[in-house]
């Protein structure tokens, strides 16, 4: 038998297209079940939130910071270098550094601002999120950290404009008070910060330190639906939000 | 031909070094399969048992996408039943000791889901600062 290169090249070729074209079967897994939202979940474009600094007191933080950071098991770590946080209290001088509202109430203005994610249109943390960690849901507006794909790189950390974010440097479990085995901890090295409680919206229930506020101080709502509770407060009473020349768009405003 | 012999034994030797893990395999007595403890009331897992056995990592995954990036909640299976997607309260709620339950098989097959870092596993409930 003579074998050319040619008709070696060819016959050799062709085998390696048979083998290459092998299908990979058993590979793909199909979910055959479906998956729906909760039948009670409370729905919006985008969820925002308004805090009446007329009505805070500004040092109550027994009520809507300890709320929230019960049932996230947000950790209690003294060491400010470690600190995490969800919600926090800061001065009026360093949450609106630009201090551009120079006749500001002094009664506002030396209270303590309540602060959290401001959930913002466009968010910087997005954009810099190398993993898609961090985004936008379309559905709601909501900021989410998904923690499984966290590296905790920090890039967010350094886009957010606000302080929102904290990282674990630690782990954060023996420092939790009383874990609520509902919701999860973190780990040491990921990113976390507020969710708009995610987790009770889909079940039909509004955030924890809206409820926990007795003052009435917090209102959450649709921003995209002009009958929603916040719509109508906003259309009523003058409101700033922190650093809007940034662009960012935040979903959280201060009721003066 | 030289060495003849030196050569066809070299192969058998080679051979017989190189299949050194297959038959080691053949003879070495395994573990056995660790006793799983199951749901005393349930009958049904979420899905079919042999699905579940080959599946149930991909379908946590599948699980934690839609709640966390999508905004879902309940899942209804191929028979009709619904669960909630979450791993404490459903998977948990049933097989209420993972050490008796997922570690025994996880052990059994080397495998450590890194979840109860965060997720709290049963024997961690209760438990808080001990500094
Ligand atoms: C309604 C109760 C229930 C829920 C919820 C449930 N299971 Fe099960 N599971 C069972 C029962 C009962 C069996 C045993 C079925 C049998 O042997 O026929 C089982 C079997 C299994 C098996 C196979 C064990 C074996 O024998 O090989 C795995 C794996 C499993 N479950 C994982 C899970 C995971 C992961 C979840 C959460 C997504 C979950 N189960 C949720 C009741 C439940
Ligand atoms: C019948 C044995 C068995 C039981 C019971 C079982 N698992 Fe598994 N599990 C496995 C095996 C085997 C793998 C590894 C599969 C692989 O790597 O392809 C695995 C992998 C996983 C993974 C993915 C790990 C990774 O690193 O990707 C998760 C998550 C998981 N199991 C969760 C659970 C939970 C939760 C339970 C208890 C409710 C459980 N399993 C019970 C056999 C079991
Ligand atoms: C870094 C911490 C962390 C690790 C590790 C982790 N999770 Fe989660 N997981 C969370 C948090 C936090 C949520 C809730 C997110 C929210 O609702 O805002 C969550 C939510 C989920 C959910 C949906 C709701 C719920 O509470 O069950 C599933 C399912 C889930 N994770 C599965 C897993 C599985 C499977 C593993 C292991 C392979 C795992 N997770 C590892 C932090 C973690």
């Amino acid at each position: 038998m003579t074998l050319t290169r040619r008709k070696f090249l060819k016959a050799a070729s062709v085998a390696a297209l048979v083998v290459s074209a092998r299908p990979s079967a058993g590979r793909a897994f199909e979910l055959k079940g479906r998956m729906s939202p909760g039948p009670k979940a409370l729905q919006a474009g985008q969820w925002g939130m308004g805090v009446d600094m007329n009505k805070c007191r500004g040092n109550c933080r027994d009520d809507c910071l300890a709320a929230c950071h019960e049932i996230h098991n947000v950790p209690y770590i003294p060491k400010p270098e470690h600190e995490v946080k969800w919600l926090f209290l800061e001065p009026y001088e360093n949450a609106f550094p630009e201090r551009s509202h120079r006749f500001l109430s002094k009664r506002v203005r030396e209270k303590n601002f309540f602060l959290l994610c401001n959930h913002c249109e466009d968010p910087p943390c997005v954009r810099v999120c190398p993993t898609q960690a961090t985004f936008k849901r379309q559905k709601d507006g909501i900021v989410m950290i998904d923690y499984h794909r966290c590296i905790g790189c920090r890039f967010c950390m350094a886009a957010c404009p606000y302080g929102s974010r904290s990282f674990n440097f630690r782990d954060p479990r023996p420092f939790i008070k009383k874990i609520n085995p509902e919701y999860p901890t973190r780990h040491r090295g990921v990113v976390e910060k507020c969710n708009f409680c995610q987790e009770l919206l889909e079940v039909g229930r509004i955030p924890a330190c809206v409820e926990a506020c007795k003052e009435g101080v917090l209102t959450f709502g649709d921003l995209e639906d002009p009958t929603s509770v916040v719509r109508e407060l906003l259309s009523e009473k003058p409101h700033i939000r922190r650093k809007p020349d940034l662009g960012t768009g935040p979903s959280v405003f201060y009721i003066t | 031909m030289f060495n003849k012999g030196w050569v066809i034994g070299g192969i058998i030797v080679f051979v017989a070094a190189a299949a050194f893990p297959f038959y080691w395999y053949q003879i070495g007595q395994g573990k056995p399969f660790p006793k799983l403890e199951l749901p005393a009331k349930e009958k049904r897992c979420v899905e079919s048992v042999e699905f579940m056995r080959a599946n149930h990592m991909r379908l946590l995954d599948a699980w934690r996408i839609a709640v966390v990036r999508d905004d879902l909640l309940i899942y209804t299976s191929t028979k009709g039943d619904k669960f909630e997607m979450n791993l404490h309260k459903t998977c948990i709620g049933c097989h209420t000791s993972t050490e008796r339950f997922c570690n025994r098989c996880h052990d059994y097959n080397d495998v450590v889901p890194p979840c109860w870092d965060c997720h709290v596993a049963p024997s961690e409930i209760g438990k808080g600062e001990q500094s």
